[in-house]
């Protein structure tokens, strides 16, 4: 397979064995990532960045990718400040941007605007989020930090919280079946994953269990991902605050893990995870937010061409 | 009249001089195909519909069109809520072309995508495109922008 100049939109269009070079050429620029080592690898290349909704750890880590490799990162800035708000239309800017750039990173409200975006640019197109669509680079960076923190092939893990609305939840079952992981999910009835992905994971011969409860949950597995469970799905607040502490993740409900269970979490956090859990050897959600740095610089690296 | 009688009696209706009969229409999907052709306003000439015929594999319906053949889009629309039609040519009251229409691969332009949030149901410049799959007769649109995907009442989606 051939990376240069190629569209990262969907996790559907990705193999086992380009998800695992992907992953592997991340590990070689770990130590680029901690700024151990000095790159030049993207020196003379412009990144764009084009968030049309509020991101930090994707844009920022972005950025740090671009320039922990010497690269230079434009950014769109505030949309009120530019051409949109004039009735600019995405493909136009699309059209321009590219002139500007050897790869864009595009956040976008709307679903399937990454593809279309692909489908106009002559430079990549990374999807930073489309909607309620995908989020590839956040897939990518959740896969690395199983492989880093636990182990992928074979993988028993929960998934907890909102699998309903999740997009980084339906992502990363999607790859997960690659890897022929176990899967239980955790959530209340009104947040389960929705039948037509479960389906899909059962044909693939993937095991999957459901269940609402966290304590049943957690005893068997070895990465534990929470996720969070947006307030505005509840029309009732009482509801939520109910569902919201049956998920909550306490050290108290970590005394019978396995010691070597890795909780992860996309972040943003609300309350799902107890903050006294953060120095347990279990919590690697911090971690996980810097892999999305050698993740992000491994997919710069390969759609510019630097790297094979 | 028995199902087995030639067409011509069958369809309860005169032969057409030049034009086209659509036969083996999905029974209720006949309304549809016209508003597929944009009948009446896109012709003066001469529309017959049979509802609820009696075939060889039970109700069908069957529309004939005066004057008029059909273009490969306005087929492969017909092929998404009547996936057995045939279309049959009428040149000189002879039937000069006669073939089952084909469910095609992909549809662009064709359908509109039940998301409100999709990229393609948006003010960009953009065609709805959509990948067709057909198990056991049943004709799923997958949208290629957002992955939602239409199988229930398609008609009502058409473009």
């Amino acid at each position: 397979m051939t990376f240069k100049d190629l569209h990262i939109i969907s996790m559907k269009d990705f193999s086992r064995d380009t998800i695992d070079h992907i992953l592997n050429t991340a590990e070689k620029l770990e130590p680029v990532a901690r700024g151990v080592e000095k790159s030049d690898l993207l020196d003379g290349k412009v990144l764009s960045l084009l968030f049309f909704e509020p991101s930090t750890r994707t844009r920022m880590s972005f950025e740090t990718a671009m320039i922990r490799l010497g690269g230079r990162v434009l950014n769109l800035g505030s949309v009120e400040a530019s051409s949109i708000a004039k009735g600019e239309t995405l493909a136009d800017t699309i059209r321009v941007v590219e002139g500007y750039s050897d790869a864009i990173v595009l956040r976008h409200p709307k679903e399937g605007s990454a593809r279309m975006a692909s489908e106009l640019a002559s430079v990549p197109i990374i999807n930073g989020g489309d909607g309620a669509g995908h989020h590839p680079t956040q897939t990518f960076l959740d896969l690395y930090t199983i492989r880093r923190e636990s182990h992928l092939d074979g993988v028993k893990i929960a998934l907890a919280g909102d699998l309903k609305y999740g997009r980084t939840v339906h992502s990363l079952c999607y790859a997960l079946s690659l890897y022929n992981a176990e899967i239980t999910l955790v959530s209340p009835k009104e947040l389960r994953l929705p039948d037509e992905i479960i389906g899909d994971l059962k044909r693939r011969n993937i095991k999957v269990k459901q269940t609402d409860s966290i304590e049943e949950a957690i005893s068997d597995v070895e990465v534990l991902y929470v996720t969070r469970i947006q307030k505005e799905r509840f029309p009732d607040p009482a509801e939520y605050n109910k569902v919201a502490s049956s998920l909550l993740i306490t050290p108290a409900l970590l005394e019978n893990a396995d010691p070597k269970l890795k909780i992860m979490h996309p972040l943003p956090r609300v309350n799902e995870i107890d903050p006294r859990v953060d120095e347990s050897d279990h919590a690697c959600y911090f971690n996980q937010s810097f892999y999305g740095v050698p993740v992000r610089m491994a997919l710069l690296s390969l759609v510019m061409g630097a790297l094979e | 009249m028995t199902p087995n009688t030639t067409p011509k009696r069958e369809l309860r209706v005169r032969p057409i001089e030049n034009g086209t009969v659509i036969d083996h229409i999905t029974a209720g999907q006949s309304l549809n195909v016209l508003r597929i052709l944009g009948i009446p306003d896109s012709s003066e000439d001469v529309v017959s519909v049979v509802i609820n015929a009696l075939g060889k594999h039970g109700k069908k319906d069957v529309v004939k069109i005066e004057n008029r053949e059909l273009n490969v889009r306005e087929v492969d629309k017909i092929s998404l809520i009547a996936p057995n039609a045939v279309i049959n040519i009428i040149r000189n009251f002879d039937v000069f072309e006669k073939k089952q229409v084909v469910i095609p691969e992909h549809a662009e332009g064709v359908v509109r995508c039940i998301n409100p949030n999709c990229i393609s149901n948006s003010s960009e410049p953009v065609t709805s495109k959509f990948t067709i799959t057909s198990v056991g007769g049943r004709i799923s649109l997958r949208c290629e922008y957002c992955e939602r995907v239409i199988s229930e009442n398609i008609a009502t989606h058409l473009l």
